[in-house]
């Protein structure tokens, strides 16, 4: 017997119960959809946080405050104000694998432009800042190092914040905005730069001098955090070496003294983040996965019905000839057939999914060919295994039984 | 009508265990069809007609004896085999008709011939319109079966029984389910068919129906009672000299 025989058979038994065959299908096509659309989801968004980091930078290095709390007497090491303003100047000047460096001093408040205000947090940074994350300008100028000397209270904004102060579409350079009270005077409109990987508004932000964030503001001497540039993304390893040292050694640290500080470079974040939303994929799909089982025994439900249902139809089938390895490659072919056009029609409705999420969020539309052809295979497989009982319970009917069942 | 022996059973019994009870369907039955002869095999219910025809038919191995169709020792042949026998040498008709449901007289028929990897598919479709043709359902190639007459269904049955050419057509109380009329035209049927040269094996408990055949056995408790020969009458004629029916319509 031909194989195309057995599938002429089936795919004829098949069409006498389109809507069943459907209903069957709906499972797979369930399954495969939600598998194919979450990896292929998965990998956009973190091609997606990769490229973002990447734009900003890869040779960028960021210092915070070690996050472990000592608590009592030890106040200097492990606190969060143990970067300070020598931290910076040593750095500056006894580093060599980094080009720029800048504080970072961070407040959150209301901000109000005569009758419109928006809630906002404001950077305090120097001047190296805008080279670090290459900033561009849309308008205007950034701050200068006299204003940092002088705590100037001037400020350089995002569009957001442009669209929710000034929504007349008035020019906001040399206008006065004001913050807790305190005048600021717009010098600068940044260029637009959109959503960051994680979905962040890159547009809502106010950048104005570190010291004015910190005497005029906040009344504090330390800094949130320190950003610096390693000369190049190779040496970025190294610069991480030197840093430690000079800070170690600015805040006097013992050798056997933990870091009182974190350093991050923009390529542990990369990784950092694959590995999250690699995390993420995997569970995801493993969820799903789940759901294409569910789909596989769904099918095997409706083939031991149609196996039941069909005991006339197999007895008469057999009572012309068909042999028992007939009936059972009649209703394993059934099954197959039934899961892989399931297999078909669910990466279809996951392509489509998938590429219409992505187009919603602005990702590039990622198609892992791997997962679809393993969505096939997993489909045949499924085929082949749930069908295989009901299909072994067809052929060992005795064909008198079978034509005398009602 | 050539001495062709289609069919020789020697000393056929069969033995059902139920449990404990043995139940003798077949005692031992011996006889012979040539090729061509129009047997009925008639007897009361239990006296094991069905049982002797499923054996005839391969469905089902006796107990003891031994059984050639076409000179093929049958009972030393594998289920693969049996399953050879049944889609090359064998027709059945059955008294419920057994069509696939949602399926048209045309795929029914080509069914047989689907289990035979040496049949091209233009080959196999104009050979079940043939059939068709000969039973007489040209204009009803595609209809379903609950588009048809339960005589209609019948034939559909039969063209399916003769498509793959069998050298003996086994049909097991065929005119059961249908009233008097429809029952002669499905005889007069089988008559054309006979006279073509087809060996038929006809169960039946209608004595009227019986007078259709060329030879008539009568079964009682699983043994051959009588083997006679029968002054065949026309099932054509008898279906003309019915009382017509004005509801009724012939197909
Ligand atoms: N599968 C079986 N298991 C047990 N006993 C059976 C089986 N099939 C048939 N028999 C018995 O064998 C005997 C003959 O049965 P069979 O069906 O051949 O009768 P029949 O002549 O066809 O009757 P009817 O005219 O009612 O169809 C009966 O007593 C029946 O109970
Ligand atoms: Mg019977």
């Amino acid at each position: 017997m031909k194989w195309y025989n057995y599938i002429n058979i089936a795919y004829r038994a098949l069409l006498r119960n389109k809507t069943r065959a459907f209903l069957t299908m709906l499972g797979i096509i369930i399954g495969i959809a939600s598998v194919i659309a979450v990896v292929s989801l998965g990998s956009a968004s973190t091609n997606n946080i990769r490229n973002e980091i990447a734009s900003t930078g890869t040779n960028m290095i960021f210092i915070s405050p070690a996050q472990q709390q000592r608590g009592g007497i030890n106040m200097g090491a492990g606190d969060a104000k143990s970067l300070t303003e020598s931290d910076l100047k040593a750095l500056k000047k006894e580093c060599k694998l980094i080009t720029n460096v800048s504080p970072s001093v961070n407040i959150s408040g209301q901000l109000v432009a005569g009758t419109n205000n928006t809630p906002t947090s404001l950077s305090g940074v120097d001047v190296t800042f805008q080279h670090i994350r290459d900033l561009k300008m849309q308008k205007g100028i950034f701050f200068s190092t006299t204003d940092v000397e002088t705590a100037a209270k001037v400020c350089v904004i995002g569009k957001t914040i442009v669209d929710k102060l000034f929504p007349d579409g008035s020019d906001p350079i040399g206008k006065t905005i004001r913050f807790k009270n305190i005048p600021l005077k717009i010098i600068g409109v940044l260029e637009e730069r959109g959503q960051n990987g994680m979905g962040q508004d890159q547009d809502n932000v106010v950048y104005l001098p570190y010291s004015t964030v910190q005497k005029r503001m906040l009344a504090i001497t330390h800094f949130n955090s320190i950003f610096a540039s390693a000369v190049s993304e190779e040496e970025s390893e190294n610069a991480v070496t030197e840093i430690k040292s000079v800070i170690r050694r600015a805040h006097k640290l013992k050798p056997s003294d933990t870091d009182d500080f974190d350093i991050f470079t923009q390529a542990e974040m990369l990784s950092m983040v694959s590995n999250v939303t690699g995390m993420l994929t995997a569970l995801l799909t493993s969820v799903a996965a789940i759901s294409l089982l569910v789909g596989g025994i769904g099918i095997m439900n409706i083939m031991y019905v149609t196996v039941t249902e069909r005991t006339k139809e197999i007895g008469l089938r057999m009572s012309i000839g068909a042999q028992k390895q007939f009936v059972l490659m009649q209703f394993l072919s059934e099954s197959i057939i039934l899961s892989l056009i399931g297999g078909f029609l669910g990466i279809l409705l996951g392509i489509i999914v998938s590429y219409l999420v992505s187009l919603f969020l602005n990702w590039e539309f990622v198609l892992n060919i791997g997962s679809v052809l393993l969505a096939f295979g997993v489909c045949f497989a499924e085929g082949i295994f749930f069908g295989w009982y009901p299909a072994k319970k067809a052929s060992q009917l005795d064909p008198i039984v079978a034509l005398r069942y009602e | 009508m050539t001495n062709k022996e289609v069919l020789k059973i020697e000393q056929l019994t069969r033995t059902f265990e139920m449990g404990s009870e043995k139940v003798h369907a077949l005692r031992g039955i011996s006889f012979s069809v040539n090729e061509g002869e129009f047997v009925s095999i008639m007897g009361t219910s239990g006296s094991g007609k069905s049982t002797l025809l499923n054996i005839l038919g391969c469905l089902d191995k006796p107990t003891s004896g031994e059984y050639f169709i076409d000179g093929i020792a049958v009972s030393k042949q594998n289920d693969q085999a049996l399953s050879l026998l049944r889609n090359r040498k064998l027709g059945f008709v059955f008294q419920s008709y057994n069509l696939l449901p949602r399926t048209s007289a045309v795929e029914q028929v080509e069914l047989p011939l689907l289990y035979n990897p040496d049949i091209k598919s233009r080959e196999r479709k104009e050979r079940a319109k043939f059939a068709l043709e000969q039973v007489g359902l040209q204009d009803r190639m595609n209809h379903f079966p609950n588009q048809l007459s339960g005589g209609q269904q019948q034939r559909v049955a039969i063209a399916r029984a003769l498509v793959n050419d069998p050298v003996m057509i086994l049909a097991d109380e065929a005119t059961g389910n249908l009233d008097t009329r429809t029952s002669y035209e499905v005889m007069s049927l089988f008559q054309q068919l006979n006279a073509q040269g087809k060996t038929i094996c006809f169960v039946t408990h209608e004595p009227d129906i019986a007078n259709f055949t060329t030879r008539s056995i009568r079964l009682k408790d699983g043994l051959i009672i009588t083997d006679t020969p029968i002054m065949t009458q026309s099932a054509a004629l008898a279906l003309a000299s019915l009382p017509k029916n004005q509801d009724y319509e012939m197909v």
